[in-house]
């Protein structure tokens, strides 16, 4: 077992690597860094005196480490639009991002998986038709339209709540938060009721699948053949088996929730790092989008270590291997 | 007699299912009027000389101020609502199903090597992948965007236009391909047909595309429909967000985005009207994939 | 105790309602043990599952009677029902391994179980379920109880299902197949258990399987069923022995016996469809037989397989499949070999074919030597001139392709035929020869039964003239009456064309009837080798002998 998580270390670092190499050559191919600095006027000689002194001479694989050693530091470089430290910029902006993604991602497991599981023990009622045809919908509206629509009802026509930005936030030792006055719950309902919503079907779809499947398995039929109470059949039994590959799922879609936010946060005007990451790609800012790249690529495996340990922690055929 | 009875059963389910020709319906009109627009459109939204400002902002026809020969109305521009859709329309499919050919051809090419060969080939497939995964798919979108921008010189960019955002939405569903491949593909490795071919000696390519391609065509099916409807959505997503088709060649997602002035002031056809379009389009295709998955996996029915 | 009369289930579908049983009667006394015979489509899972009220949807039960005792089975609520389960009924089905929550302990499973239908405390469960596993033969039960179901061997799964179903002291236990997926040294230890349960607690059984033998060995009486309708019923030692009907006189007929060998399986009437069509097939195999019969021999061979890694300070030891296999097989004879799930049958198979690269040792075909695994090339001659018939009728044949175009294959691959048409006429005259008729060149694989797929498979192997033949357990997955059908043909097959071929399988009544010396593997080494009737009648190992006594066979006193 130990060895499993090294391994996934180990794969994890190398995506990293990978992610921290595509960022780089954002870098040093995409427009050149010395005339996004400079401007115009500055001579000709000076440019490749900057050139020199900044090492952007220097061989290519002596840049590279030196990038990634400096990442590892946490000096992302500096923004060619704002002048600003890119470390300043992202992580004023990640609390936003954060908050509302994990908002979003729980709303849609409240709601996408005890629907999943009812729609999967009720498979021919009324109201499963329904639930089903309505998601069918929800997977097809993109995300802005949601966005809009939801605005328009609640923003335009009834006016309850705000329609952009974040509205009353707090300070927490340098985190600003919005989930501590009922103001910021105001103006962080809808737009992470529009993110959570494609995540929400999702989710409630894959759960009844799974489940459907498990309740044909062997060990269900047995243990209805035990005469186990429907209940216990039902939660223990099924939903518990349901959950695990399921979890792996909801891994990747926290990623998915981190890249929709960008829409969302474009609709809403939410000041987070999708909506930093739009504008630096609109004047190519390309140390933003670089950072960027690495940090979100960052979250995402994280994400999913966490859920491979889960997985380990959940199913003991993988913590326990020896058969006697 | 099961293959014959699942066509025929196919089409006895597609018959007996009003949702399913309802979304054939649907989107076989929304597609027959893209493919046919530049001749039965009123209007050439790409053609500045075609319409005029003076005809800007007329409501559709059951409405006061109407002008009958726009039917839907026309935009702050003056271009008709109709014709703007239907080319809209066009470009979203010419661009999702583009961009679901590569795709598809890339991620199954892959994906079938690697269920094949195993071993390194494969390990080195999958770590690509998950590189790719670690970036969602509006990332990958956005970042091929990006570069392009900052690669390419101004003059050929508007030209390249369309070329880049199929290459970026390419770039971001052929994981999905690949893996759908790869897993059936390992299945298929260990039946029996698969095994005598490789033992008679069968070149691997021949293996790969004549014996394993037709028996993992299924789930593959599945993935190409509900991967047009992301495709399209990708598409919207990215017009809509500025960085898609500019708005004089617009697509749906950009007429959705011109919309949004509108919002809060009186001509709520601009916005609402490719909005419908858009889902009503994408709503059919995830039904006909629904449907299409019942049939390949008659237990969820 | 369990009576059942005129029982028909029924299973409504968009093309008309399908009878899977029809006016079945039975009756099952306490303690007594029933068998319930048949081949596949026969009925017998659906009486099962129609009992315990377990059926499949959407089947019901259109007709009939079933009563438990005094309580009408038919007549109760789905919570009276539910409740009834476990309770009275139980039911335990094929596979151990998929049948226990994998998720949950052995001990969590029992202690859940007895709790739902005794109202006792945990600890009192907790001990009834130690209790339990003592007596139906896990030791140190009070520690094994603590584990997964995935650290229990198979048969000791199978034992866990057991005491979950005797938990409860059910009246009845439902057994579906129950040693089918094990070893035939466990399964006897299981059919053991059943009979000792059936004595001692006075639970009857219905046994539910397509064995034969295991019906001979436990059962006391026995009822056979065929599509759906019972064909004939009564004690076990007059059903198998003297049987009235003519379908279970066939039946036994096609039963290979494991005392004697016999010429050829007694068959019904195969309707011959124009002999003299496969005439063609059959010159031609003859003309192509330029190369005199030839053997094949392996010195040594051995292959280890890679464990999987599951520590980072050292690497697992390589997993042996097969360990120093000296193996000669006479030109123009049957070779069989006789193994277990696990024995290394499948690999040896794999690395005469040159799928599975051996670490060491060399083979020879015929009198030159057989490139080992990868560094065979594609084009090398023994790629035609050695051929196999695979176990999976379903996936042996790609269901993608035309009859033709799977026939014609190693015709044009091999380039035998350059003409297409030619390759179609020589390929449907093959056809024939394999006893199919030859418009079968048009249909698709799912259109054919599974005996057909076999025939079809048989051809497609011929069609490559091969000199040496690899039959891998090529009927262990068809019913015993197309079995027997399969097992002339390869015989007359063999015996035409002088082929020398490789018999694979794990039933040695079967390898009996067909093998001309017997080669006995047990985890991947040679336990004995010799003539198959001094193998069978005098075995040397321990081993052998001890699959001989275990192997559930019909007495031979019974024999008509």
């Amino acid at each position: 077992m130990v060895y499993f998580i090294l391994k996934r270390m180990v794969q994890s670092v190398f995506v990293m690597l990978a992610v921290a190499f595509l960022a780089f050559s954002l870098f040093r191919f995409v427009g050149d860094p010395i005339t996004q600095m400079t401007g115009v006027e500055t001579s000709v000689t000076d440019q490749e005196r900057l050139r020199e002194e900044l090492g952007l001479n220097d061989p290519f694989v002596y840049q590279f480490a030196r990038f990634t050693g400096d990442m590892l530091r946490g000096d992302f470089g500096f923004s060619y639009r704002t002048r600003q430290p890119v470390a300043e910029m992202i992580a004023s902006r990640i609390p936003a991002t954060l908050e509302l993604g994990l908002v979003a991602l729980i709303i849609s497991l409240l709601v996408g998986v005890p629907t999943g599981v009812y729609t999967a023990l009720r498979p021919r009622g009324v109201l499963t038709q329904t639930i089903l045809m309505t998601t069918l919908v929800g997977v097809s509206i993109p995300t802005f339209v949601i966005g809009i629509i939801l605005i328009f009802i609640f923003g335009v026509q009834l006016g309850w709540l705000p329609t952009f930005g974040r509205g009353g936030t707090v300070q927490i030792s340098g985190w600003e938060s919005s989930l501590f006055t009922i103001d910021g719950w105001r103006a962080l309902l809808l737009p992470a009721i529009t993110l959570g919503v494609y995540q929400l079907t999702l989710t409630m779809r894959l759960v009844r699948a799974e489940m459907m499947e498990v309740m044909r398995s062997d060990y269900i039929r047995f243990a209805m053949a035990r005469g186990v109470p429907m209940r216990s059949l039902h939660y223990k039994h099924a939903l518990a088996n349901t959950m695990v590959p399921v979890i792996t799922i909801i891994g990747l879609q926290f990623g998915g929730v981190i890249a929709f936010s960008i829409v969302t946060e474009s609709v809403f005007q939410w000041p987070g790092m999708g909506l930093l990451f739009l504008e630096s790609i609109r004047f190519v800012d390309i140390p933003v989008m670089g950072v960027y790249l690495v940090v979100i690529a960052f979250f995402f495996v994280l994400v999913n270590l966490i859920v491979d340990l889960l997985y380990v922690a959940i199913d003991p055929r993988l913590r326990i291997r020896d058969v006697s | 007699m099961t293959a014959f009875l699942k066509k025929y059963e196919g089409l006895w389910l597609f018959v007996h299912s009003p949702a399913a020709m309802v979304a054939a319906f649907v989107a076989a009109l929304i597609i027959i009027g893209a493919v046919f627009a530049p001749w039965i459109a009123l209007v050439n939204p790409y053609d500045l000389a075609s319409f005029s400002l003076f005809d800007g902002l007329l409501p559709p026809v059951w409405l006061e101020g109407a002008n009958p020969k726009y039917l839907l109305g026309t935009d702050d521009q003056g271009r008709d609502m109709i014709s703007s859709i239907l080319y809209g329309a066009r470009l979203s499919l010419v661009i999702g199903l583009s961009a679901l050919t590569i795709a598809a051809v890339l991620g199954v090419g892959l994906g079938l090597a690697a269920g094949y060969y195993g071993g390194r080939f494969d390990a080195v497939v999958m770590r690509i992948a998950d590189v790719q995964l670690a970036l969602p798919a509006i990332l990958t979108a956005l970042l091929i965007d990006g570069i392009a921008r900052g690669i390419l010189p101004a003059a050929i960019q508007q030209d390249l236009r369309v070329a880049v955002l199929t290459l970026a939405i390419a770039l971001s569903l052929w994981v999905n391909f690949a893996r759908t491949a790869r897993a059936s593909t390992f299945v298929q490795m260990n039946k029996e047909y698969v095994q005598a071919a490789i033992m008679m000696g069968q070149h691997p390519l021949r293996v790969m595309f004549i014996h394993i391609l037709p028996n993992i065509l299924g789930p593959l099916l599945v993935i190409m429909t509900v991967d047009l409807a992301s495709a399209i959505l990708l598409e919207a997503t990215l017009s809509f967000l500025g960085i898609g088709l500019p708005a004089d060649s617009p697509s749906l997602g950009t007429l959705i985005r011109i919309g949004m002035q509108f919002l809060l002031s009186g001509e709520w056809w601009i916005l609402w009207i490719p909005t419908l379009f858009l889902v009503a389009l994408v709503v059919s295709i995830n039904i006909l994939g629904d449907f299409l998955r019942d049939i390949f996996n008659p237990r969820l029915r | 105790m369990l009576t059942i009369k005129d029982l028909t289930v029924k299973f409504p579908s968009r093309f008309g309602d399908f009878t899977a049983i029809q006016d079945v009667d039975m009756t099952i006394k306490p303690g007594e043990i029933q068998g319930l015979v048949g081949e596949s489509g026969a009925g017998k899972s659906t009486v099962g599952a129609a009992v315990i009220g377990l059926l499949q949807a959407p089947g019901y039960v259109a007709n009939g009677q079933l009563t438990l005792g005094d309580t009408n089975l038919r007549e109760l609520t789905p919570a009276q029902a539910h409740d009834l389960r476990g309770d009275r009924i139980s039911m335990i089905f094929q596979d151990p391994q998929t049948s226990l929550n994998p998720l949950m302990t052995v001990e969590d499973q029992l202690i859940e179980t007895i709790q739902a239908h005794a109202d006792v405390s945990e600890k009192a469960a907790r001990k009834r379920a130690v209790d339990l596993l003592e007596e139906i033969g896990i030791k140190n039960a009070a520690q094994r109880i603590k584990a997964y179901p995935h650290q229990f061997s198979g048969g000791m799964r199978q034992r866990v299902v057991i005491a979950l179903a005797i938990s409860t002291d059910p009246e009845l236990i439902i057994a579906d197949e129950p040693t089918t997926a094990l070893d035939v040294a466990v399964q006897s230890q299981v059919l053991d258990l059943i009979q000792r349960l059936a004595k001692e607690r006075q639970i009857a059984f219905m046994l539910i399987t397509h064995d034969i033998g295991v019906i001979a060995q436990v059962a006391d009486r026995v009822t056979v069923m065929r599509k759906g309708q019972v064909i004939e019923t009564g004690d076990t030692a007059q059903v198998l022995g003297a049987p009235q009907h003519p379908y279970t006189q066939a039946l036994m007929d096609a039963v290979p016996p494991l005392g004697r060998k016999i010429d050829r399986f007694r068959v019904p009437a195969e309707d011959d469809t124009a002999p003299s069509q496969g005439n063609a097939a059959e010159q031609w195999l003859l003309e192509g037989q330029q190369h005199d019969l030839t053997g094949l021999s392996l010195q040594n061979l051995t292959v280890r397989f890679a464990s999987p890694r599951t520590s980072l300070f050292h690497k697992p030891p390589p997993y042996v499949a097969l360990d120093d296999v000296t193996l000669n097989i006479k030109p123009g004879s049957i070779m069989g070999l006789v193994g277990e799930s696990g024995s290394g049958k499948s690999t040896l198979a794999k690395a005469i074919t040159g799928l599975v690269t051996p670490s060491s040792g060399a083979m020879m075909l015929g009198d030159t030597e057989l490139p080992l695994g990868k560094s065979r090339s594609r084009h090398h001659p023994s790629r035609q001139l050695v051929q196999m018939v695979f176990q999976d009728p379903y996936s042996s044949l790609n269901s993608r392709h035309r009859i033709g175009a799977i026939l014609t294959e190693p015709l044009w691959f091999y380039g035998f035929v350059k003409d297409a048409r030619e390759r179609e006429k020589l390929a449907a005259s093959m056809l024939a020869l394999v006893g199919m008729q030859p418009d079968a060149i048009t249909k698709y694989p799912h259109q054919f039964s599974g005996g057909q797929r076999q025939r079809i498979a048989v051809a497609r192997a011929l069609l490559a003239r091969p000199r040496f033949l690899i039959c891998d357990e090529p009927t262990s997955a068809l019913d015993v009456s197309i079995q027997a059908e399969i097992l002339n043909l390869l015989k007359d097959l063999q015996a035409k064309f002088g082929l020398t071929v490789l018999f694979i399988s794990h039933n040695l009544a079967v390898v009996r009837q067909m093998a001309d010396e017997t080669a006995v593997l047990r985890n991947g080494k040679i336990e004995e080798i010799g003539d198959t009737h001094t193998l069978y009648t005098a075995p040397q190992a321990a081993y052998t002998k001890s699959l001989l006594e275990l192997t559930p066979v019909m007495p031979t006193s019974w024999a008509r």
